[in-house]
């Protein structure tokens, strides 16, 4: 039986540590077991099986009688006792030649031992031979290594984690600077005068704390009720809120003191448009609301019919008429302003501007324009004086009721009113601005594409097995040259230069030969190479500042002596011309690009050949190549550029070949090096969020080995999954 | 009428203290500031070649040993401490901050074998050829007290190694076995004996404390488990490993420095075979030690070179060496990450930047800033093909440029059949 166990056991070693938890349960028990047989196995020598621990017994099974007795007949030699009549090599057998019965020992052995020695009589079985010592060790090996395997694979969470980690700070176990809290230090005292238990035994009654000194249950419960957090978050909306408000109030200043009356003109004429959409709709969703909207339109109507205003009766109007016969201007505004009586005195939707009368309301409407609807909603009767209470984004039915009613208890209650509805604004604020940061969450995945790429590359590098660390260090390029100065660098550059100048060279070569093919491999081998333009996504827009004149204007002397210069300049290069070079030039570069035939026609054959003889012309025809197609330059239709098409060398020096390690498509790769860290492009904030460093090491501080702690911190963090609210809470000072 | 001015805010332009920095409005508009890849490409190249002329890692020598170097001990609990024991048998401690010798004393008859500092930092151990483990007290004696050890136990045979528990008064030896020892009693609490071979190095786990691996002469590594009354597993290996380290972050790796001029890295779980190989040195390895951020770890070598390889990558980021250095026989890297000591054959012990070009001391806010900048930018252009070149240009000394070149030949052809 036990053979059989230790083979069970031997099998164990080619399970790996990750199999199920139940077969780990099992091998810790088969482990127990086996552990505990060494120790039966001394116990069995030294007091005899009858004290045999029945646990052990248990443990063991049947079994251990068979393996207890193989080792006592090897080793019982070394026993210290004074007893040598109970030994059986001490038991002499009378005679010589004759063999030791079993009834010879019988009288020394116990009652048991006795009862065990006669069932043993009855069973012709012989006993299973006893393991080597080498075999028993190897097991004990195999069984104590998977135990050990398994123990230290608790740490594998914790290696990862650390490998993905953006940064690491060491020492590990750091103790938060700064004071500590009052109650950490007091905790360890104890109240021992009477005095001082007095004290104490006031303040227990009075519910007062005593361990915790600066909180009372009141005011833990106030904490727990919201968080400093949560207040935090609040606070920083709020001031949000108020700070859009200034925003668009000052907006609104600014747009009112506008005195450009073409600006008003067409403002207006959008605000007319707008109205009228709105009074659309308000007749199919609220026609009484319509219907107070007519019947003020309808009064605006009579107002202006009352007025004389553009009437051109007025002094301006008069001034105006007699300057209109010869004045094309004057008759036009006379003209507007007729054209703007008749708009306003016309009937029903198309005469809806009725807040023109006066400069007043006109500035008014302009703030409605911009301001966003709640600015202009009826003011509270509560804060009218408090400009910030005023604010309120969106409305629900039910707190229009509510201020209705509210209105109509009028102002009894003004205080408590005023408190209500900061409480209600300040809510509705809170709202909306959850909605908004729903929408950040989706953004946040693309506002962190570099940072979400590292965690690609190290998700490529860890990966699911342990055994498999992916190496992407490349070996050092040693040399014999030291760099010492800057200028060494250079140098470094330049033999890199004309390194890889000749493969390039050889290229253009054989693109002259094959024209075609090497232009559709050139185009291929392009794809392979990571261009720098490719790289630059996005493309730089020239930036255009408007130059001041410098110049003045140009007299007629100035004119003169400017064509004179000209003439000058003329004369002085009269010889060339550099349009009709130019061109030529742009030619020469077009045929150099052109495809041309090939003629691989071999005088002499299948013909005569000799001195004065051509190939006849139908077998030039023959083995003549016809060019391909040229490819449309860029600069075809371009008469002053000449663009080459060409790979440039020296910007392929600094353009990376080929797709880097841990990268899979050049996307992933373009788009690391696309985003620009500098602060010149970056806010600070970011700028020390993208350049945090990978390792932190605290100046001077011993950087102890990794100690149990950190295996429980890690379980911890494992079981509080990450939060959107953890990322708002850590970055609500980014986003105010 | 109203006169329209120019009026400016001064809390916009004007500083707090004549010591903040003037304060420079910035526009983000990305029209104003256009190639921005170019431009950060021209500062990451120019970033690279500072880095390199920059780098001088050669700090300072230590010199005053009559005999090789042949171990080193850090101190446990102060950083400015180095103990260091050579082959004459002489122990030494060093002041780094001073770069001095504070105290000599002659531990050993012939080689000193091991030095370890207990983990409260009052006492080390040593061990050496004349088979003794001797515990002394890190205080120097005071005046007229003899240089005298506080214990002393008289082994039967040679011991070559040494190593203490972290949180015990236990400590571990090699020799002819690997004994665990228990610092009250002068026998052994534990040896373990796997075939008849001597074992030249043995090392605690830093954070599995119960676990230990030894390197034998057999070519192979055993691990042990203190607890277990026999070993547990053993690696055999084409070559002899001199020495092993275990990685102090991450429990079950560990790597071992071969006789076939490079490191194994392994997992202690599954030895079958090493999770990376570190090649480049040119002759064996005979030292090893982790950054104690566990991110890197240093190589001493008879090549004369020391060089540092990331833990997962199979060759060095950085290699040092001197003209004077020679073989080179201890190495360890400083409890704060930022120096390199290095042992060797002719007397010196000498002191490195493991950052060849970084610089020491306190860095200003900006200063540091800046660093780390650049640092992102070099990571972010490294794959370009100028800034790559001149990240990766070392100097060599000729003979181990050639050696190495002969060697990678003598791969290929390998590799070819």
């Amino acid at each position: 039986m036990k053979l059989k166990k230790s083979k069970k056991i031997k099998k164990r070693p080619g399970i790996n540590d990750e199999t199920s938890a139940v077969s780990d349960e099992m091998q810790e028990e088969d482990s127990e077991d086996i552990a505990a047989v060494p120790d039966a196995i001394r116990y069995d020598e030294d007091e005899g099986e009858e004290d045999l621990n029945p646990e052990l017994k248990e443990q063991v099974g049947p079994g251990h009688r068979l393996l207890g007795r193989g080792h006592r007949s090897t080793r019982l030699e070394e026993r210290s006792e004074a007893a040598l009549l109970v030994s059986e090599f001490g038991a002499n057998a009378e005679g010589d030649g004759a063999k030791i019965e079993l009834s010879d020992l019988l009288p020394t052995a116990s009652k048991k031992a006795q009862k065990q020695i006669e069932t043993l009589k009855k069973s012709n079985r012989t006993l299973d031979t006893p393991l080597s010592r080498q075999e028993t060790e190897r097991i004990h090996r195999d069984v104590a290594f998977q135990k050990v395997a398994t123990e230290v694979s608790q740490w594998k969470s914790v290696i990862q984690q650390n490998q993905q980690a953006e940064q690491l700070v060491f020492p590990l176990n750091q103790e938060p600077s700064g004071p500590k809290p009052i109650e950490h230090v007091v905790a360890g005292w104890k109240a021992q005068t009477p005095l001082e238990q007095e004290i104490f035994a006031v303040l227990n009654a009075n519910k007062q704390p005593i361990n915790n000194p600066i909180l009372t249950p009141a005011e833990e419960e106030s904490i727990k009720a919201m968080s400093l957090e949560e207040a935090k978050i609040r606070r920083a909306e709020l001031q949000k809120a108020r700070a859009l408000q200034s925003y668009y109030e000052a907006k609104a200043r600014r747009d009112r003191k506008i005195k450009s009356k073409k600006y008003r003109k067409v403002h207006n004429k959008a605000k007319r448009k707008e109205m009228l959409k709105q009074f659309d709709e308000m007749v199919k969703t609220n026609p009484e609301g319509a219907l107070e909207e007519l019947k003020k339109l309808e009064m605006g109507r009579m107002q202006e019919r009352m007025s004389l205003k553009h009437q051109n009766s007025g002094k301006w109007a008069k001034s105006k008429a007699i300057m209109a016969k010869y004045d094309e201007d004057a008759r036009k505004a006379m003209q507007q302003q007729l054209e703007i009586n008749k708009e306003l005195t016309q009937k029903v939707a198309t005469a809806l501007n009725n807040d023109e009368e006066d400069e007043d309301d006109e500035e008014e409407a302009d703030t409605e324009e911009v301001l966003p609807d709640f600015v202009n909603d009826v003011e509270k009767a509560g804060d009218a004086s408090n400009p910030w209470m005023r604010g309120k984004l969106t409305e629900e039915e039910q707190e229009k009721e509510q201020e209705s009613k509210m209105a109509e208890e009028v102002i009894l209650l003004e205080d408590e009113e005023e408190m209500e509805e900061e409480v209600n604004e300040e809510e509705k604020l809170l709202r909306e601005f959850e909605n908004r940061r729903k929408q950040q969450e989706e953004d946040i995945v693309d506002e962190t594409a570099l940072s979400e790429f590292t965690s690609i590359i190290r998700g490529l590098t860890q990966k699911p097995e342990v055994e498999t660390i992916v190496d992407n260090s490349t070996p050092l390029e040693e040399g014999l040259t030291r760099i010492q100065t800057l200028e060494d660098t250079e140098k470094l550059q330049e033999t890199d230069i004309s390194e890889t100048a000749e493969p390039e060279v050889v290229e253009i070569v054989q693109a002259d030969e094959t024209a075609k093919e090497t232009s559709t491999k050139k185009a291929k081998k392009r794809k392979r190479n990571i261009e720098l333009k490719e790289v630059i996504t996005k493309e730089s827009r020239v930036v255009t500042v408007p130059l001041k004149v410098t110049t003045e204007e140009v007299g007629e002397e100035d004119m003169e002596d400017e064509m004179d210069q000209r003439g000058l300049i003329k004369e002085a290069f009269a010889g060339d011309d550099v349009i009709s070079d130019f061109l030529k030039e742009k030619r020469k570069k077009e045929d150099a690009g052109k495809p041309k035939a090939i003629d691989l026609t071999l005088p002499g054959w299948g013909e005569w050949g000799g001195k004065g003889l051509k190939p006849s012309r139908k077998k030039r025809q023959r083995f003549r190549t016809k060019p391909a197609q040229a490819v449309v330059r860029k600069d075809a239709k371009l008469p002053e550029v000449i663009m080459s098409e060409q790979r440039d060398k020296s910007i392929t020096l600094h353009q990376v070949s080929s797709l880097p390690f841990p990268f899979e498509n050049y996307a992933q790769f373009e788009s690391t090096i696309r985003c620009p860290l500098g602060r010149t492009w970056n806010s600070e904030k970011t700028v020390k969020k993208v350049t945090l460093p990978r390792v932190v090491t605290q100046l001077g501080a011993i950087i102890e080995p990794m100690g149990r702690e950190e295996l429980k911190k890690s379980q911890q963090q494992k079981a509080e999954p990450h939060t959107w609210k953890k990322w708002m809470e850590n970055n609500i000072g980014d986003i105010i | 009428m109203k006169v329209k001015v120019l009026s400016r805010n001064p809390d916009d332009y004007v500083r707090e203290t004549k010591y903040d920095i003037q304060r420079v409005p910035r526009n983000y508009d990305p029209s104003l500031h256009p190639f921005e890849v170019n431009r950060e490409y021209a500062r990451a190249l120019n970033a690279t070649k500072l880095e390199r002329v920059f780098a001088k890692p050669f700090l300072a020598s230590l010199d005053g040993h009559r005999d090789g170097v042949n171990c080193m001990a850090k101190h446990s609990t102060n950083l400015s401490s180095l103990l260091s024991g050579s082959c004459d048998g002489e122990l030494k401690i060093w002041n780094l901050t001073k770069r001095e010798c504070v105290r000599t004393l002659q531990a050993h008859e012939g080689f000193v074998r091991g030095i370890v500092v207990r983990f409260c930092g009052t006492s080390f151990f040593t061990v050496g050829d004349d088979k003794t483990i001797k515990q002394w007290k890190m205080q120097s004696p005071g005046y007229g007290e003899e240089e005298e050890p506080l214990n002393t136990i008289l082994g039967k045979t040679v011991f070559t190694g040494l190593d203490h528990h972290r949180r015990e008064g236990v400590f571990a030896t090699c020799g002819q076995q690997v004994d665990i020892w228990d610092e009250q009693r002068s026998s052994p609490v534990r040896s373990f004996t796997w075939g008849v071979d001597s074992f030249s190095s043995v090392r605690f786990n830093p954070v599995e404390t119960e676990l230990l691996a030894s390197c034998a002469s057999d070519r192979s590594i055993v691990l042990y488990d203190m607890r277990e009354a026999t070993p547990l597993k053993k690696v055999v290996m084409t070559m002899r490993s001199n020495t092993l380290c275990w990685n102090p972050m991450e429990a079950y790796y560990f790597t071992c420095a071969n006789e076939d001029y490079s490191l194994y890295t392994y997992d202690m779980r599954n030895l079958e075979q090493p999770v990376v190989v570190h090649m480049d040195h040119v002759s064996a390895v005979l030292d090893v030690d982790f950054s104690p951020t566990g991110k890197e770890f240093v190589s001493a070598s008879f090549d004369k070179t020391i060089r540092i390889f990331p833990k997962d990558g199979g060759h060095s980021r950085e290699v040092y060496h001197t003209k004077r250095m020679q073989h080179v026989i201890c190495i360890k890297w400083s409890a704060d990450n930022k120096y390199i000591l290095s042992g060797s054959d002719e007397m010196n012990i000498r002191l490195w930047k493991a950052n060849a070009s970084e610089k020491l001391g306190v860095l200003a806010h900006r200063e540091r800033e800046a660093a780390n900048y650049n640092q992102k930018l070099k990571e972010k252009y490294q794959h370009h093909p100028q800034v790559k070149r001149i990240a990766r240009h070392r100097h060599l000394p000729k003979n181990i440029y050639h050696q190495a070149k002969e060697l990678r030949v003598m791969r290929e052809a390998r590799r070819r059949k």
